[in-house]
Formats: C-alpha cells, sequence, structure tokens
C-alpha cells in the first residue's frame, strides 16, 4: 500500500530502477517484445509468442530471456514487430517459421538476422533500431507513450515511467492552479470538436460542490480509427491518472470509463489497471494521505456510433437509448444524472498527465499558435504505410501522407485524404501543404475528428465515397430529430441516384440545400456535420458529380451500373481462361483472331454480365480493362 | 413463443444480481445476458423487467436501439466483415456482396441451418490487413472473392472447429 507521497517516491524509483535495468540489460537478461495488438495478431503474433516462450523453455534459456507481449507498435503494414532490449534489435514481418532463427542466431549466437532488419527504401541500407526506421522520425510520443516498448500487463512497468507523478502534483496545487495549468498548456479536445479541455474543467468546478463525475469518452466508433483502443491498451494507467487529476480539478469522486464492446482487450486491460491501482491504494479513499478521495468505473457501449457524442454517452451510461439531449444545459452543469460531468476523450486525458508531470510550456513546446501539442493519426487507406502516427500539430499533410506515410502505392496518383470520419471531409492537392491543426481543418472544409486519415487514390469514386459516409450516417441516425433522421435518408437515395445514372442537375441543387438545412437544424454534432462528406467531395470534386449526371460516366470505374468490362481483341490470346471464369457465363469467342495469336479473342455480354470482375482478375495478359 | 428453461431463468436472474448495488445497470446487464445466452428475446426481458422494476417497454426500446443486441439467435459462426472506411476504399463491399452471395443471405440475417450470420462491422482496427473479415474473433486479412469461397468451404468442412 502506498499511503504518502514519500512512499509513491520510493515505489516508483523502485519500478524506474527495475524498468531501466530492463531495457537497458543492466538485469543481465534480454527481453523479447512482441506485438499484440488486433493487426498483428491476425498476422500469428499470437503464435510468435507461444513458439518463443517454447523454444525459451526448451533451450533452457528461462533465466536469460523474458518474453513480453506489449500493445501496437504503430507501424501496422510492417508488423508483426519483435523487439529485443537491451540492444533494440528490431525485426519486422516475422513470422512463425523465423522464431527459431531469431532464438538460435540472435538470443544464443549473439548474431543480428539481417533479412528481418527494416530497410530504408532511400538508402537502401538496413536499419536496427526502431527510433531510426524513417516512419519514427518525425514522431512525437506524448499519447502513444509505452506503445511498443512497456509490458502493459505490468503495472510496475508504467510507474518505472513516471505514471501518478502527474497526480502527485496536482494534489500539491490548488485545484484551480491545476485547471490553470491544463489552460495554459492549449490542450483541446481530442475526440472531435477541439473544445479546449480547461474550459470544459473551469465550468464544472465552478459549479456548486456535490456530486461530480468525470467520464473518459472511449466510444470510438469513427471507422478507421483506433487509437483510443491503443492508448487504453498499451498504458490505461495514464488515461486512469488523466481522470484522476480531472476528478481533483473539479471536484469529482468518481470516474466512468465508457468504452466500445468491440474492444475487449483494452477492457481486460483497463481492468487489471484499476484493481493494480486499487491494491496500492492509489485509487480509493484518501489518496497519498492527502484527502481526495476517487473510483474508477467502466460501462461498457453496445453498438452505435451516436454513442460517441457526449449527452447520447450519458444517456447510455444511465440505461437508456443512446440518443442525444438538447443543450444547454451542458453536462458541465447537468450531466451524470443531472450532476455537472466532464466528458473528455481518451487520448485528451493521455495528454493531462504528461502536462501535469512536465509541465504546461514543455507540452505547449510542440504544435501551431492554437492548437499545441501533438496528435495521434490512424493513418489508412491507399497508402504504403499503414498505421498509427502521433505527430506535432502544425505537421503538414504532405509531410504525413508521403514521408510517414511513404506515399500511395502501385504508382496511382494521390486524389484526396479524408479526415474526421463520417463527420469530417475530404482534403486534395491543393491542402497538401496545410499545417495540421484545429482550425486548418475546419477552415478547408474538413475537421480533425477522431484522427482517422484515409488515403484515397485515382482508382476511388468520390461520389461512391460520399455514400459510403451516408449509408453510414444513415445507419447511426438515432433517429430522435427529423432533419437528421429523415433528411440523411433522403441524401442517400440522392446519392444512390447519382451512382446509378439517374439522377439530373435539379437533384444536384436539392441535395445542396438540403445540406444545409441538415446542418442548420441537427440536434447533434452527428446530424450537424453529417452533410460534410458531401458537400466537402461537392467542393473539390463536383466535376465528378457532373460527370455521372450528365455523362452517365463514372470516371474511376467504381459505380457498377455506370461501368462495364471490356476486352481488348488485339491484346486477348484467346486462352479461354476468363470463358471459364465467368460465373454467368457471359463471355463468348469471337470470330477474330489478333494478328500473332493462333486463337480467337473473346467478347464480354454486356447484358449477362453481372460486374463481379473475376474475368479481369484472371486474365494474364491485361487484355480486360474497366470501361 | 417458446419457454426458458429453469437454468436459464436461474442464470438470467444472477446476471440481474450481479449489478444491484450499480446506479442504472440496465446497459450492463444486457451487456452480459448477450454475451452468456447469445441473445435477448421477450421472456429474457420480462424477467430482467422483473428483477429492476425497469418497464419492459423500456427495456425493449434498449435493445433495439444498439447493434450489439439481439432479439434473434445468431448463427454458430458470425461473419464480420469490416466496412470501416480503410476496407472499404479496398473493397470491401464486393466481400460482404460475395459472402452474401455464396450464403444466399443479406447483412443481418442467419443461414437456415444456424451455422452463418453475416454481419456488416464498423473498423475493427484491422486497417493494415484491410479488407479485413472476423469470425467469432479470428481476423482474416487481406480478403479477396476467391479467399471468401474458400473459408465458407473450409468452416464448412470443420477447419476451424
Amino acid at each position: 500500500m502506498i499511503k504518502n507521497l514519500e512512499q509513491l517516491e520510493q515505489y516508483s524509483k523502485k519500478c524506474t530502477d527495475c524498468l531501466e535495468a530492463k531495457l537497458k540489460g543492466a538485469d543481465g537478461k534480454r527481453h523479447v517484445v512482441v506485438c499484440g495488438d488486433t493487426g498483428c495478431l491476425a498476422s500469428h503474433s499470437g503464435e510468435i509468442i507461444e513458439k518463443f516462450e517454447k523454444m525459451i523453455e526448451e533451450k533452457k534459456l528461462g533465466d536469460k530471456v523474458t518474453v513480453n507481449r506489449v500493445a501496437c507498435f504503430g507501424y501496422c503494414s510492417q508488423g508483426p514487430f519483435v523487439k529485443i532490449y537491451p540492444e533494440e534489435t528490431t525485426y519486422r514481418a516475422v513470422r512463425v517459421e523465423d522464431v527459431e532463427e531469431i532464438v538460435e542466431s540472435d538470443l544464443i549466437g549473439g548474431k543480428i538476422v539481417d533479412r528481418l532488419l527494416y530497410v530504408d527504401e532511400k538508402t537502401g541500407k538496413k536499419v536496427v533500431k526502431q527510433d531510426d526506421i524513417p516512419y519514427y522520425e518525425k514522431q512525437v510520443h506524448i499519447a502513444l507513450h509505452g506503445c511498443g516498448s512497456l509490458n502493459p500487463e505490468k503495472i510496475e512497468e508504467a510507474f518505472g515511467e513516471g505514471a501518478f507523478k502527474g497526480l502527485a502534483r496536482a494534489l500539491s496545487m490548488d485545484r484551480q492552479a491545476v485547471i490553470d495549468e491544463i489552460l495554459k498548456s492549449g490542450l483541446r479536445g481530442r475526440g472531435g470538436g477541439g473544445f479546449p479541455t480547461g474550459r470544459k474543467w473551469q465550468f464544472a468546478y465552478s459549479q456548486p460542490d456535490g456530486a461530480k463525475y468525470v467520464v473518459c469518452n472511449g466510444d470510438e466508433g469513427d471507422p478507421g480509427a483506433f487509437m483510443d483502443r491503443a492508448i487504453l491498451e498499451a498504458n490505461a494507467l495514464t488515461v486512469i491518472e488523466g481522470m484522476m487529476i480531472a476528478g481533483y480539478a473539479i471536484g469529482a469522486q468518481n470516474g466512468y470509463f465508457y468504452i466500445r464492446a468491440e474492444y475487449p482487450i483494452a477492457v481486460a486491460r483497463l481492468k487489471l489497471a484499476i484493481k493494480q491501482a486499487e491494491e496500492l491504494g492509489l485509487i480509493g479513499d484518501n489518496i497519498l494521505g492527502t484527502g481526495f478521495s476517487f473510483r474508477v468505473h467502466i460501462r461498457l457501449g453496445a453498438g452505435a456510433f451516436v454513442c460517441g457524442e457526449e449527452t447520447a454517452l450519458l444517456n447510455s451510461i444511465q440505461g437508456q437509448r443512446g440518443m442525444p439531449r438538447p443543450r444547454p444545459p451542458f453536462p458541465a452543469v447537468k450531466g451524470l444524472w443531472d450532476s455537472p460531468t466532464i466528458v473528455n476523450n481518451v487520448e485528451t486525458l493521455a495528454c493531462v498527465p504528461y502536462i501535469l508531470r512536465e509541465g504546461a510550456d514543455k507540452f505547449a513546446e510542440n504544435g501551431t499558435e492554437r492548437s499545441k501539442g501533438t496528435k495521434v493519426f490512424a493513418l489508412g487507406g491507399k497508402v504504403n504505410n499503414v498505421g498509427l502516427v502521433e505527430i506535432p500539430m502544425g505537421t503538414t499533410l504532405r509531410e504525413l501522407i508521403f514521408d510517414i506515410g511513404g506515399g500511395v502505392p502501385n504508382g496511382k496518383k494521390f486524389k484526396a485524404i479524408q479526415t474526421g470520419g463520417p463527420s469530417g471531409g475530404c482534403l486534395t492537392e491543393n491542402d497538401l501543404d496545410a499545417e495540421i491543426d484545429f482550425d486548418n481543418l475546419v477552415a478547408r472544409g474538413s475537421m480533425m475528428g477522431s484522427g482517422g486519415a484515409i488515403v484515397m487514390d485515382e482508382d476511388n469514386c468520390m461520389v461512391d465515397v460520399a455514400k459510403f459516409y451516408m449509408e453510414f450516417i444513415c445507419d447511426e441516425s438515432c433517429g430522435k430529430c427529423s432533419p437528421c433522421r429523415i433528411g440523411t435518408k433522403r441524401m442517400l437515395e440522392t446519392l444512390t441516384k447519382i451512382t446509378e445514372g439517374k439522377a439530373t442537375m435539379e437533384d444536384l441543387d436539392k441535395l445542396e440545400e438540403l445540406a444545409a438545412h441538415i446542418k442548420a437544424n441537427s440536434l447533434c454534432a452527428l446530424g450537424q456535420t453529417a452533410p460534410n462528406p458531401i458537400l466537402s467531395t461537392l467542393k473539390a470534386f463536383k466535376n465528378e458529380y457532373i460527370a455521372h449526371i450528365v455523362d452517365k460516366k463514372c470516371p474511376a470505374h467504381v459505380c457498377k451500373a455506370l461501368m462495364h468490362y471490356e476486352i481488348d481483341k488485339e491484346t486477348c490470346v484467346g486462352c479461354g481462361l476468363c470463358e471459364r471464369q465467368c460465373p454467368v457465363s457471359a463471355i463468348s469467342k469471337t470470330d477474330y483472331t489478333a494478328p500473332g495469336h493462333k486463337l480467337p479473342s473473346r467478347v464480354i455480354d454486356s447484358d449477362k454480365c453481372v460486374k463481379c470482375g473475376l474475368c479481369m482478375a484472371s486474365c494474364k495478359f491485361k487484355a480486360i480493362s474497366k470501361k | 413463443m417458446a419457454r426458458l428453461s429453469e437454468a436459464a431463468v436461474k442464470q438470467i436472474k444472477e446476471i440481474c444480481d450481479r449489478y444491484k448495488d450499480e446506479n442504472t445497470p440496465l446497459m450492463m446487464i444486457l451487456s452480459d445476458v448477450q454475451n452468456e445466452y447469445g441473445y435477448i428475446p421477450l421472456e429474457v426481458q420480462e424477467i430482467v423487467s422483473e428483477k429492476t422494476g425497469i418497464p419492459v417497454a423500456e427495456i425493449y426500446g434498449v435493445v433495439t436501439f444498439y447493434a450489439f443486441f439481439s432479439l434473434k439467435p445468431k448463427g454458430k459462426y458470425v461473419i464480420g466483415c469490416c466496412l470501416g472506411t480503410a476496407c472499404y476504399v479496398k473493397g470491401a463491399q464486393l466481400i460482404i456482396d460475395k459472402f452474401s452471395d455464396i450464403l444466399g443471405i443479406k447483412p443481418g440475417e442467419t443461414t437456415e441451418d444456424g451455422m452463418f450470420t453475416l454481419d456488416a462491422l464498423r473498423c475493427i482496427g484491422a486497417c493494415s490487413l484491410a479488407p479485413a473479415v472476423s469470425i467469432n474473433g479470428r481476423v482474416f486479412p487481406k480478403m479477396t472473392p476467391d479467399s471468401v469461397e474458400k473459408i465458407v468451404k473450409d468452416y464448412r468442412a470443420g477447419v476451424y472447429a
């Protein structure tokens, strides 16, 4: 039990020594860490860990080597990662078959397995340490701290890195001074809106004393974003600490985590961290002998995107349908069970201990004038390096996509980057040199959102993308207010008409008008931002909409009603593979044989064709294309 | 309407008791019922109502609001096709269409033999493996229409049983 500040310091010191010994090799052991995140698990990292454990037992290395399952390394497209301390040798794209060689060559023989190292594409050189891989060079890990290094199931490692020092400092300060520190840091909400965190706290602080609550919004619903999950899986204790600092500042005694049910590992780690902190006496009554008491609870979501909206989330905790409440009153005045409540996102709370521990000025060293610190993005889609990226605010989109992301694969042309999820918008070539911050992205017609960043290339149809998001919103609209419930449905119908080539230019005007109404009149942010995917694609890609409507063509050949497959009769060698593959017998022989070929070319009957694309995928001579 | 077995009634009452000290525990109770019993039919809602004093109408409203809760039992294997943005831009629609085609069911439905349920999922965070499919928690990476056929065949043959 840790009963006071002095004991915490002693405990932290012990943990730090222990962790340093582990990472620097002073304990005389070597430590294998393996990524155990969803992406890597699907690439068999679980079996890799088992194989390591088995081999270490067989070779009797048990007293010299440990195996640790850690959270996301962030560079998912190169996973699974295996890192060996103290040398920090980092192997990427490891397969179960490679484990034996790593054990024999590296762990026993002390020789690095060259072929599993990352190769720098520009220089052609092999990179040994994770930090030297170009993907990580421009990154600054504050929220993602601990990803790919700390063992998330050993709370001592988090203490070794300074856990609860932020809370200890906060508890030695006046409550207002804690809020001032957060205000000074310039921290803004990482969940979407970018509201200044300190101001939110100030509102709740100024409410009369009584029951107050801190709620951590871990209902990460933005399709394509998974940073909150990674943070909770890597270092749940930091988020708990952030929540407790917030609790102290506003005068709350209870905190609630609201986590997506789809994140079982995050929930398990969170439960474990809470239990361990309780056992240490750091959650409960009279924490560190300061008189501050705080309890942490977990509630699970049940698959409703709208619960990411703070008032809907509160209703869900209260056992109701997750429908938003009209604001005002804001949750800071009347929130959970009608008491003053602040709702902060996971990433926001993960930044709080850092600010208290290192100081507001240190946090504000990174960033732009009005957006301080760093932001985690989940970079995905048509980009070479897929994964989680934490970059200082003010980094340009070009740096994000091309320097860190490694550009668009297969020599295709960059078309757009979608940020902010279903509430955000698409940014284009013209925006590439824009510095990423809350206000800049909004000014350009998108938003930060929770940090999804999906790259699209020339093969993506922007009308189809808008339709995809509208299907999502339409599905997830809670149905409480009619602009959102009916409006999104009508927008989806119009978009479907456009993608089927049945729309007129008048429909496009109506779509724009409807979008403006929905934006102005919806109850919550879900509805107010619902038209954004349409408005932002209309702004940058109106010509694509017009091509669908007037020319009845989908320029990217995505919309099925507006495209067809064609066999080039000169290239076709007449092998007949496509004919055999076709599930609906739409392909037949012609009576033409191209010069130089022996067999007659094939042709597709577009009346029979169901546009499954099997023929194009099977053709070895690239004779079939989309038109 | 099928009657619940005594064991089931006991199990559901036990779940309700787990949270008797919690403020507004309905979501927690329903999550556990869904996880342990597999679905939340009306008879089960009635028991929850009796135990908690919450009207059945309100419970029904909550059950039908959230995608995670189901009024009908799901198949032995729940095929979740990720339709998150990263998967979508890499052709996830073709994958779910193919499952739909082979199994003869629409997303949200279960095959008559009770073997498969097809679901559209929002991001499962396996964006580097897009398009991804998750079947009872096992993630299948970089799917193609061809691999869909193989997976269904393998599951039918008991490869993953």
